[in-house]
């Protein structure tokens, strides 16, 4: 397996794909999580404009108190339920979908390992290249939050290391889970262009028109409540982020499920995708 | 003769409705170089991807190198290329091969061995996706080379190569095959085949239709003999080899003997009066014994589903 890990490491780091994905995470994240909402703070002048087009209003110490480094696990985390976890879903999916159209993965599977092997290799260097990702986010906001504070002469609290487990893990476990959905998706369709299709569709846009539908349709909210996309949007509420609902909310963030549930939720989930990816894998033939 | 180290018996693969390989029994012997001969669409490669353990047969079964087909001890043993090389686009041929060599347990040293003997060092550092269709070719031949395997299966490995490039190809196989190596080659250029195999199997519509030497398959030469009066030279060549190796083709004779005969025949015929105005050795190449076969097995095959769809 490691020997595996070896190889996937060296093709996906070598993959421009990866670099363009985990940098638009990277961008978005600041953008939205710091930028837009330092420049509505410094325009806010109670006036409209551009400080309401993006707080909507919201008063000038609050959008201050969100860029503090305490809340930077919130942060982190506020917009991983919707767009970083589609940018990482189509990473999943590119990352196991192209082999088949490649025909790598027949050359992989000629070569000598065993097919669960070689996927689990797959699913290794994304894990590890995704905790290097969340990392990295975290400590990019981090120091975001910190020249804030020290822009705005306010005091720099570290935020706690239980709130920061909690962040980076609530990060990891979204993303992880929605990884694991394009992988499946890949290895489903055995091609790239569809499985991202199909799962842009599903976390984007299927999701919400069901939670639309499900206000109209009382049965069909028994379903929308364990979502994919409900679960990992619930983890984040639970650890602070504001919700969709709110007019200074994020896209994706609820409260539907509690905490525990939303994680336990998304890591059932988790294991499902991935269970499937590997059965998939090992039982099907090759033919490309 | 050297012991099989591939086998399979009744090997048979249905997509649906669709019986891509036909109850196939062959045996690969150590050290040979096996030519796998068939038309397009015969069911040569999903026989080779089945002794890969890429497609899992609806019947029969595979020994390979004494493992099932796909199992990680018989594949660290054996070096493949099928239908095509399937590369990372955007890294170099020497990164593919190190990727494929860190999946294989094997050293930077093998890659730089195996990129040698292909011929292909000077552009290792290249893009696949910049390669010609003959280089691409070479890389999938050099990681089927990664970790010098004791099987090679290779499809079809000459597509794409240049003639130059495919010369270069056949001596190394044969070179291969000289070290030791077997080799399954699969194949539709009859020339290729017929230059570095030792043994054939011909595969048609599924069904392998024979196994044996490329001497034997083509079976014993024969001489053409052209004369007048041709009833008389039949007579005197029926009275000189027997009746049974003269035919009478086209306003020609043939005779299945050999050409240390030919003089003897000649001198015959001129001497009860026969005017001899052609003799010459008609060897039936390769591509006359696989055009019979696949021609009468297709025919064959076609006159069975007729009859399947009439029933």
């Amino acid at each position: 397996m490691i020997a595996s890990v070896r190889a996937e490491l060296l093709r996906l780091g070598r993959w421009p794909t990866t670099w363009v994905l985990c940098g638009t995470w990277l961008v978005l994240n600041l953008t939205f999580g710091y930028v837009f909402n330092y420049l509505s703070y410094r325009s806010d002048d109670g006036g409209g404009g551009f400080a309401n087009q993006v707080s909507d209003g919201a008063p000038a110490s609050t959008l201050l108190a969100q860029l503090m480094p305490d809340r930077v696990p919130v942060t982190l985390v506020q917009g991983m339920p919707m767009f970083g976890g589609a940018l990482v879903l189509i990473l999943g999916a590119l990352a196991v979908g192209s082999g088949y159209g490649w025909g790598t993965w027949k050359t992989v599977f000629t070569t000598g390992p065993r097919r669960v092997t070689a996927m689990g290799g797959t699913l290794g260097a994304l894990g590890i290249m995704l905790v290097g990702l969340v990392v990295v986010s975290f400590i990019l906001d981090l120091v975001a939050a910190f020249t804030v504070a020290a822009a705005e002469s306010q005091p720099t609290t570290w935020p706690t290391l239980a709130d920061s487990a909690q962040g980076l893990g609530a990060g990891l476990l979204i993303c992880a889970m929605w990884m694991a959905g394009g992988v499946m998706l890949g290895t489903l369709t055995r091609g790239p262009a569809l499985a991202v299709g199909l799962g842009l569709v599903w976390s984007l846009v299927v999701e919400n028109l069901l939670r639309g539908v499900a206000g109209l349709l009382g049965p069909l909210e028994t379903v929308t409540n364990v979502l994919p996309g409900t679960a990992a949007g619930s983890i984040a509420g639970a650890i602070g982020a504001v919700v969709q609902s709110d007019p200074n909310g994020t896209p994706g963030v609820t409260t539907v499920l509690g905490g525990t549930a939303a994680a336990l939720l998304l890591g059932g989930y988790l294991l499902a995708f991935l269970a499937a990816s590997l059965a998939l894998t090992a039982r099907r033939d090759v033919t490309t | 003769m050297s012991e099989p180290i591939l086998t399979t018996r009744d090997l048979t693969k249905r997509f649906g409705d669709r019986l891509a390989v036909d109850h196939v029994s062959l045996t690969v012997r150590r050290a040979e170089v096996y030519g796998f001969l068939g038309p397009n669409g015969a069911g040569k490669t999903t026989t080779l991807r089945m002794l890969l353990g890429l497609v899992r047969p609806t019947g029969g079964e595979a020994t390979v190198l004494g493992h099932r087909p796909g199992s990680p001890d018989g594949l660290a043993r054996i070096g493949a290329l099928i239908e095509g090389p399937g590369f990372y686009p955007y890294l170099s041929g020497r990164d593919n091969l190190r990727v494929l060599a860190r999946y294989a347990e094997l050293g930077d040293v093998a890659v730089e061995a195996a990129l040698e003997l292909v011929d292909l060092t000077d552009r290792a550092g290249d893009k696949f996706r910049s390669y010609s269709l003959g280089m691409k070719q070479r890389l999938g031949v050099a990681a089927a080379l990664l970790g010098d395997p004791e099987l090679l299966i290779l499809d079809e490995p000459t597509n794409g190569l240049d003639p130059s490039g495919m010369a270069d190809m056949r001596d190394l196989i044969r070179a291969l095959a000289d070290q030791g190596q077997t080799v399954l080659l699969s194949s539709h250029l009859l020339g290729e085949v017929e230059q570095i195999c030792d043994r054939v199997g011909v595969i048609a519509a599924g069904r392998l239709l024979t196994e044996s030497t490329v001497a034997d398959m083509r079976g014993q030469a024969s001489l053409l003999v052209r004369a007048d009066p041709m009833s008389t030279a039949r007579e005197v060549a029926m009275g000189l080899v027997g009746a049974a190796r003269v035919t009478a083709v086209d306003g020609t004779l043939r005779l299945s003997i050999g050409t240390e005969r030919a003089a003897e025949l000649n001198r015959t015929l001129v001497l009860a009066g026969v005017e001899v105005s052609e003799v010459r050795p008609l060897a039936r190449t390769l591509e006359d014994a696989f055009f019979e076969m696949t021609n009468h097995a297709e025919t064959n095959h076609e006159a069975t589903n007729h009859e399947e769809t009439t029933s």
